[in-house]
């Protein structure tokens, strides 16, 4: 039974799209990098993967269900960027979230889960803030708030969209240990990531992305040099024409 | 004029039930909607609301208020559903459409008003009270209508408040997680609505937003939790909302709408300036509390480096020297001078000082880390941008031993 | 002194001066407005200079004189900057910031008029509806001239009208130059601003300067109309024609004659309307219904942008693509030599009711008929269903070369882009891959045929 199964997904802003035909599966349980140049799609990957953009074509689908069936399974650290940290929550707050998804309606976090997520701040090392707001933290520990938030949802799946962006060495190499050892527990995980430097020595499983899927598969075999120049060597012209021209026709929504 | 009677009397409580009610719900709900960046459709959903009142008094044929509240509720969320649609299929932006909704609507609703007062029998409509809102009029009846409606909303916001949260904090989290977040969000715009149509009678439709928008603005600068500022809001709400009325009550010729938003303004003044911490006072002498900090690290380092070539002894360092500085202006040169002298880090010996025992172990410190600071932006700029705060703190706590070790070890070198 | 006190066409001459003069300077700002995405700090403008204008009465005493012009703009400016101070130092949303500065400002305002102005002919209802059908009653002679009798009673009433002008207009009259004063010589930087304001910083234009001007322009266009049409009304005046213009225009110039001239057919209609013939009720209120339903009539049926005409090009392009997949089902089959009697196109999301309409309607182009043995193309329905296939075929070829997918992946994506590549498209294709003869599935891809096959596909 595979994991992750994208089959042939195509995702379109405003009528241009900006993943082609993207096609990959996997089978155990795997650290994965998704890596290629800027505006290759790679957050659209993951969302596509969640379930939060709509696809033109093509179906994901997880432990061989659509993905809306194993939400439960499913933990999610989003960009930073995308929510407003002047929000009037604390730390501890955050964390709990993720906990919401087995809570179910109405029902409010006790104390179970709450011991559950001061254990997740404690394994991301910001226990000793969870009564901050979150505005207050930095950039690396905001990060943390987020990664202890996807703990919390005690996934099996885990998407991660640029986790190590705008952290200090010490946050990265803490996210980085604690995506060890999620895989040692037989997690997949999910990483969208912009560092060619650290690619070989994070990720045991790669998806090189530009628009397309150039290439995927253990990161031995697939982190070449030659794979690399195709990835971050420029678009393809062609394919810019093309989307160029479906965006000029294609229906409008 | 008001004479004292316990009709009268009987009737401002009545009132004043009614319109903390409603205020109690508009301020809870508001801040869902100021944190939602949603705070001027809650204007849009007021003003649309016009239009329904009066074709559901054109309909029932007499001014009966639950009929008038289901006509605003109504024609309030066809306003958002066609600020929804213009946004989904046209090239308008969200901003016109909020003002194409709010100016359209309320324009046909002022039509309509004008005819049904040109009817027979149409001025009783008293409709107008509903522009500027009049709590005069209000009886028992209304205040059971507009309890009911924010007991409901209550309700709904305690037995959801988890669901909103969430949703309002980050909604794509929600969705991952498996929430309906559309739904939740409509959910949450139809309890705006209905704390608005609720608030019409009272305040008005020109300034229902501001029975909204304010209290929880207000509420914000006082607290970093949700739940707090939800009830904190909701106070604030009953606070002008009583206040406003009283005014209005026993002052002549001050409509009751206009009154109740100016007490929550003031309540919005005084907690953005005097709130501790998020006030903008706090912020100020925060601010002020940092330069001073800054200037003093300067100051001991600037100090520090001229006593350096001549140690261990404490060698005299020149007036001038520290005045040529243009890290500070003489005012606050003098204020640092007296600072070092109260802690005593400095001896003045004319227009020479000195520093002390004391005051050369605290300047070596200060030196010590700024110069590791420097460095450690050369070195490790990435790193170093991101842990680097205001206070500029001991490297020791916020970077790796390691690292400052080879730091420190570059520094003897240098 | 006036011959016939009021007479009927005295009022709608006027009412209609008055609302065209006015929607046209708000209609000209507007645009800019909606462009530069600053409605709702038009709206906040148009309510926080209310207490501007309650000042100046209070001290000069009158609604019509040119001071007022100063209270409001002063107020309006203050509006806009207490908003962005609020928003900058006050960590305030900006949304939140501007609610809170304009309803105070208006509560002001209000307490103001009803506290102290109860007497002057500026009630609290004016402000909000507006009393367009006064504006006209309260008018000054603008010359005294001796109507000869010789004149007939039509040209008497016309001259006696025209030189009897309310008192408003001349304000009016100022607002409306002014604007087309300041839209004109500031053309280029209002669209650069509009367009891209940071561009227009780092050009040296001071975008925060104009950005003020466009706001105290509001302000004075706002008091200009406001005792005409009430606050609310101005705001549907100001926003909706620039609205209904970028529905119908793609450029400034012919959207700002297109906010103008909506604005006028509104202010007629609106009176129109409005009047004890038909409706009698307030007229600024039917001005904006009437706006509104202009732009709902641009939103419906605008050539290029209404709703209308996206439905009708995307049923065309279902149509189209209908139409080619039925084309290239019936060039495979005559490849594989297989019948064909009925189409099912599930993947496309195509109803039976369009395979039908497309059926028909390249029967009646001449590129397919039914014969004793199924579906069969005609000539010309070969050469179009070649090209189509042409087009799949390159586009497995393109994908086989440059992405990773397995064999049997390579249909359905094809299918779908086969239908946007055009000749051109198809040659740069053929020539990328070095003119391939064969796909990846070793299917033959045709040869190219004259351009014409593809001239229904042109965008």
């Amino acid at each position: 039974m595979p994991i992750l199964d994208v089959h042939d997904v195509t995702v379109a802003y405003h009528r241009k799209p900006v993943l082609w035909d993207v096609d990959w599966t996997l089978d155990e349980p795997r650290l994965v990098g998704i890596v290629g140049p800027n505006g290759a799609g790679k957050s659209t990957l993951i969302k596509a993967m969640l379930g939060l953009v709509p696809l033109v074509s093509g179906t994901v689908n997880v432990f061989d269900q659509p993905v809306a069936n194993v939400r439960r399974r499913i933990g999610y650290v989003p960009q930073r960027e995308s929510v407003d940290w002047d929000f009037p929550v604390s730390v501890l707050d955050v964390a709990l979230m993720g906990t919401y998804g087995s809570l179910g309606w109405f029902r409010r976090p006790g104390a179970k889960q709450r011991a559950l997520a001061e254990k997740c701040l404690e394994m991301v090392g910001i226990r000793d803030l969870e009564q901050q707001q979150i505005g207050q933290l930095s950039g690396g520990q905001q990060q943390r708030t987020f990664l202890a938030r996807a703990l919390a949802q005690q996934a099996d799946v885990y998407f991660m969209d640029e986790p190590f962006a705008g952290v200090d060495a010490a946050t990265e190499q803490a996210i980085f240990q604690i995506l060890r050892h999620l895989r040692q527990q037989g997690k997949t995980i999910v990483v969208v990531h912009h560092d060619l430097r650290t690619v070989p020595r994070y990720f045991d499983h790669l998806i090189l992305l530009n628009v397309r899927l150039v290439a995927s598969g253990p990161t031995a075999t697939v982190f070449t040099d030659e794979n690399l120049r195709k990835t971050y060597g420029g678009r393809l012209s062609i394919l810019e024409t093309v989307g160029a021209a479906v965006q000029a026709q294609e229906r409008t929504p | 004029m008001i004479f004292w009677d316990w009709g009268s009397l009987y009737n401002v409580f009545v009132v004043l039930a009614g319109v903390s009610l409603l205020a109690a719900s508009a301020g809870a709900i508001g801040c869902f909607a100021v944190l939602r960046r949603r705070a001027l459709t809650g204007d849009a959903l007021a003003h649309g609301a016009l239009p329904g009142l009066c074709l559901a008094f054109l309909i029932a044929g007499e001014r009966s208020l639950p009929i008038l509240l289901l006509g605003a509720l109504a024609s309030g969320a066809a306003g958002i559903g066609v600020i929804a649609l213009l946004r989904r299929w046209t090239r308008i932006k969200e901003d016109a459409a909020i003002g194409i909704v709010l100016s359209v609507f309320f324009g046909s609703g002022v039509a309509l008003m004008s005819i049904i007062q040109n009817w027979p029998g149409g001025s009783r409509a008293r409709l107008e009270s509903f522009i500027l809102g009049k709590t005069a009029g209000m009886v028992r009846q209304d205040v059971y209508v507009i309890a009911g409606l924010a007991g409901l909303t209550l309700v709904v916001v305690l037995l959801l408040y988890k669901e909103f949260k969430l949703v309002a904090f980050d909604p794509s989290f929600a969705r991952v997680q498996g929430w309906p977040d559309f739904w939740l969000d409509f959910l949450l715009m139809l309890l705006v609505a209905l704390a608005v149509v609720v608030g019409l009678p009272a305040v008005g439709v020109l300034l229902m937003a501001a029975l909204l928008i304010i209290p929880a603005a207000a509420a914000r600068f006082w607290t970093e939790r949700l739940g707090i500022m939800l009830i904190l809001s909701a106070a604030f709400g009953v606070l002008a909302g009583v206040a406003g009325t009283l005014v209005s009550t026993f002052l002549e010729k001050i409509p009751t709408g206009p009154s109740i938003i100016l007490a929550g303004s003031l309540l919005f003044g005084v907690s953005l300036l005097f709130a501790p911490k998020r006030g903008w006072l706090a912020r100020r002498r925060e601010n002020a509390r940092q330069r001073h900090a800054a200037r003093q690290r300067r100051f001991l380092s600037v100090l520090y480096d001229a006593t350096e070539p001549a140690l261990p002894h404490c060698v005299p360092v020149p007036l001038a020297q520290l005045q040529a500085e243009p890290a500070w202006t003489t005012r606050q040169l003098t204020k640092l001078l007296e600072d070092a002298q109260r802690k005593q880090w400095i001896e003045r010996e004319g227009d020479t000082l000195r520093l002390t025992p004391r005051g050369l172990e605290h300047a070596g410190q200060t030196a010590r880390n700024e110069r590791l600071w420097k460095l450690y932006l050369e070195e490790y700029t990435d790193q170093a941008v991101a842990q680097l705060q205001t206070d500029l703190p001991l490297l020791e706590s916020v970077a790796e031993p390691a690292v400052i070790d080879a730091l420190a070890r570059k520094l003897k070198l240098e | 002194m006036s011959l016939l006190a009021f007479s009927d066409f005295h009022l709608a001459f006027w009412s209609i001066a008055v609302g065209c003069v006015c929607g046209v300077a708000c209609a000209l700002l507007g645009c800019f407005l909606v462009l530069k995405r600053m409605s709702l700090l038009c709206d906040a403008v148009g309510h926080g200079m209310l207490p501007g204008i309650a000042i100046v009465v209070l001290l000069t005493g009158t609604l019509s004189s040119f001071v007022l012009f100063v209270g409001a703009m002063v107020f309006g400016v203050l509006t806009a900057f207490l908003a962005q101070s609020l928003s900058r130092f006050g960590t305030v949303s900006e949304d939140s910031a501007l609610g809170i500065v304009f309803t105070s400002l208006f509560a002001v305002g209000v307490v103001l008029l009803s506290r102290f102005l109860g007497h002057i002919d500026l009630d609290p209802g004016c402000v909000f509806y507006g009393l367009f059908e006064f504006v006209p009653t309260k008018t000054f002679i603008l010359f005294d001239v001796e109507i000869p009798e010789t004149f007939s009673p039509t040209l008497r009433e016309l001259i006696a009208t025209l030189v009897e002008v309310p008192e408003a207009f001349p304000t009016m009259l100022t607002a409306l130059v002014i604007t087309i004063v300041f839209v004109a010589l500031f053309w280029k930087e209002l669209q650069l601003a509009a367009f891209d304001p940071e561009l227009a910083s780092a050009m040296g234009y001071n975008a925060q300067l104009l950005h003020y001007l466009l706001v105290a322009l509001v302000a004075a266009c706002s008091v200009a109309a406001f005792e005409a049409v009430g606050v609310v009304v101005v705001l549907a005046m100001f926003i909706v024609p620039a609205a209904t213009a970028q529905m119908l225009a793609d450029r400034m110039r012919p959207m700002l004659l297109w906010a103008a001239a909506v604005a006028v057919v509104a202010a007629v209609v609106g009176y129109w309307l409005a009047s004890p013939w038909v409706f009698a009720c307030n007229v600024g209120g039917m001005i904006a219904t009437v706006l509104g339903a202009e732009l709902l009539l641009a939103v419906l049926f605008a050539p290029r942008h209404g709703v209308l005409a996206k439905l009708v090009r995307n049923f065309r392009l279902t149509l189209r693509i209908a139409g080619e997949e039925i084309l290239a089902i019936l060039y495979r089959a005559r490849e594989n030599q297989t019948r064909v009697d009925t189409f099912v196109l599930k993947d496309h999301g195509l109803s039976r009711f369009t395979i039908w309409l497309a059926l028909v309607r390249l029967q009646r182009q001449g590129a397919i008929e039914r014969g004793a043995s199924g579906w069969q193309l005609t000539d010309t329905g070969a050469q179009q269903a070649e090209s189509l296939v042409r087009a799949h075929r390159l586009w497995e070829a393109f994908l086989g070369e440059n992405f990773e997918l397995p064999l049997d992946h390579l249909h359905a994506p094809a299918s779908r882009v086969e239908h946007f590549l055009g000749p051109e498209l198809q040659k740069q294709l053929a020539e990328q891959l070095h003119e391939p003869s064969k796909d990846p599935h070793g299917k033959q891809i045709p040869p190219v045929h004259e351009p014409q096959m593809h001239s229904d596909k042109s965008t």
